[in-house]
């Protein structure tokens, strides 16, 4: 920007509408996850109760249901690290050989993937769920993994990505050199993809770990639930018949789960900004 | 932050390289890389739509088992008033909640890039924060506000003796879904958008700025067509949400029964269908009107877009 730019109150101000609105449930949260169930009955939402109950409420939730919280993580963690990490593995190799060569198909492969984007998720979840009971895989970690691994947005994102970062003579050179393809990919070009590759990671691990709609449909076991489906059912116990309502724990586990995530965003944030920036320049 | 914004050189050797004599050689090697991505995405992707395609055109009856049926389950999905009243509150949902999302999130966007905020970076990041909470958090976080029993607006009623309307009656209950769809996407889109603003050409303000140009102009001419390809993106990508809707109003409606009925949107049309009712070639029908649907709109705007670049 230029020199002559003034710093502007109003335009502070109004953002700072914005700003609020996108914090105010969260603060919700912090404040409330300090309440006990009786607490949040009996104190104004958005200021704390008289008692202090939020390290009663961390341990409660830990043990609670013989420790089904610390199940659910250990499960969100295994599906994240896989799906993520997988789906990330697969983007980077796929956008790469989509940026950096040319092969029979290579077009139709890109329209393909790009059209797929389109397709709504949940349309496939019927159809993915029915092949997967056919082939045995539902109520399996693999039925909530396999889906995960494919992501045609982070295709997209890596395409231009490496079609920016890898620049063709450092491939030719060790091409001359007499390295093989794979090895210039590791030795060479994976270094460079870093932001991409933390952008993707980034943007795969939140989608896996909020993952919703597919853990619902796939898994019947609680003890394959990932954290939002097990939160959820905590909170729809409070509605059956003799359930006891555990509203607390509901809130306190929320905030357990989104500290993690949120906290990532944070300290990575120079790599997912950049990496974003760089997939920008093609849109 | 801008060290690794690329440069536009690559392309150009790219295509270079693509038309070079050796690319042959290479052709099977790249077709490597892409053929992991590929084996999952057609065991993901290509086999549930071409099984959808087949459940479509079967039903299944207790007396009689599975029959052929051709386009009956299409004709009947037409017909279907449930399945048209989900469509018309999803399409209403798309006119209203994407236009205020997206035009919030643009006018963060360039506030931002504006260079005149205090504090720019706190405002980027933490309007963004909402992104990373999962659709189940947000939904039970909005859900306890808006809920009668320990909720804000019940709270703020009592407190003030104000006569807030329940915001999970019927009447209101689309707007409070809207809410929290705008609340946890504002900041993603924001980010779409000034990522793009951040890779404008310098050039581009020069020029404006050495007609003396002033703000709002240097915003219409210089800065929404540069970053229009993001725009259009932000836009699809919306409206692809706003079809799916499924999350919000499943997870809210334990808060609210009589509001949210089964057929409340077509995905969750579909859902109950499936897991409700056995019904799975209906379903699949559904679930494939939907999606050409999405995808005949997503086309249509991408058309309008390009059109518009071509009149620059």
């Amino acid at each position: 920007m230029t020199a002559t730019t003034r710093r502007s109150p109003l335009l502070t101000a109004l953002t700072g509408i914005v700003f609020v609105y996108s914090l105010l449930p969260l603060f919700w949260l912090v404040v409330n996850a300090t309440k006990s169930q009786e607490g949040l009955l009996a104190s104004f939402g958005l200021w704390f109760a008289d008692d202090f109950s939020l390290w009663h409420n961390v341990k409660q939730t830990l043990t609670y249901d013989d420790g089904a919280f610390l199940v659910w993580l250990r499960n969100t963690l295994l599906y994240v690290v896989t799906g993520a990490g997988g789906a990330t593995a697969l983007a980077t190799l796929g956008g790469y050989g989509l940026a950096r060569f040319d092969f029979p198909g290579r077009r139709a492969v890109f329209a393909i993937v790009i059209g797929a984007v389109a397709v709504p998720g949940t349309a496939l979840a019927v159809p993915t769920f029915l092949l997967f009971s056919k082939m045995g895989l539902t109520n399996t970690p693999w039925s909530v993994i396999i889906p995960s691994l494919v992501t045609p947005f982070g295709l997209y994102l890596m395409w231009t990505f490496a079609a920016e970062a890898v620049p063709v003579e450092l491939i030719e050179a060790a091409r001359i050199e007499g390295a093989g393809e794979l090895r210039i990919f590791t030795r060479i070009c994976l270094p460079l993809l870093g932001p991409g590759i933390v952008t993707v990671l980034l943007f795969s691990a939140v989608a896996t770990w909020n993952n919703y709609f597919l853990p619902l449909i796939m898994l019947k076991d609680p003890d394959w639930y990932p954290l939002p489906i097990g939160l959820d059912t905590w909170n729809s116990q409070a509605a059956t018949a003799g359930g006891e309502a555990v509203f607390n724990l509901v809130i306190t586990g929320s905030l357990l789960t989104i500290v993690p995530l949120v906290a990532t965003f944070l300290l990575l944030e120079r790599y997912w900004v950049s990496g974003l920036a760089a997939g920008a320049v093609k849109e | 932050m801008t060290r690794m914004v690329p440069t536009i050189e690559g392309r150009t050797r790219r295509v270079a390289v693509a038309g070079s004599p050796r690319a042959g050689r290479r052709s099977w090697a790249g077709l490597g890389f892409v053929a992991p991505f590929l084996a999952v995405f057609a065991l993901v992707f290509v086999a549930p739509i071409a099984y959808s395609v087949y459940l479509s055109l079967y039903r299944t009856r207790l007396v009689g088992g599975t029959t052929f049926v051709g386009a009956q389950n299409y004709a009947d999905v037409f017909a279907d008033s449930h399945f048209w009243s989900s469509f018309a509150r999803v399409a209403l949902f798309l006119v209203v909640q994407v236009p205020i999302m997206l035009l919030l999130a643009l006018g963060v966007a360039l506030a931002v890039d504006s260079g005149r905020l205090y504090g720019a970076g706190a405002f980027r990041l933490s309007i963004f924060l909402p992104y990373a909470v999962p659709a189940v958090v947000a939904v039970l976080m909005w859900g306890f506000m808006y809920g009668p029993q320990f909720g804000l607006v019940a709270g703020l009623n009592r407190t003030y003796g104000l006569s807030i309307p329940n915001p999970l009656g019927p009447d209101w209950v689309l707007v409070s879904i809207g809410n929290v769809v705008t609340w946890s996407y504002v900041g993603y889109n924001m980010l779409i958008f000034y990522s793009a603003l951040r890779v404008v050409p310098a050039a581009l303000y020069e020029a404006a700025a050495v007609d003396g140009a002033p703000p709002w102009r240097v915003i219409w001419h210089v800065k929404l067509p540069a970053i229009r390809g993001a725009l259009l993106i932000a836009t699809i990508f919306s409206i692809i949400g706003s079809f799916q809707l499924f999350n919000e109003p499943a997870i809210l409606r334990p808060l609210a029964m009589n509001a949210i009925t089964t057929d409340y949107t077509p995905n969750l049309y579909a859902y109950f269908l499936s897991f409700s009712g056995q019904q799975y070639n209906y379903a699949a029908t559904v679930a494939i009107v939907m999606g050409v649907f999405t995808m005949i709109i997503a086309y249509l705007v991408q058309l309008h877009g390009m059109r518009g670049i071509g009149d620059q």
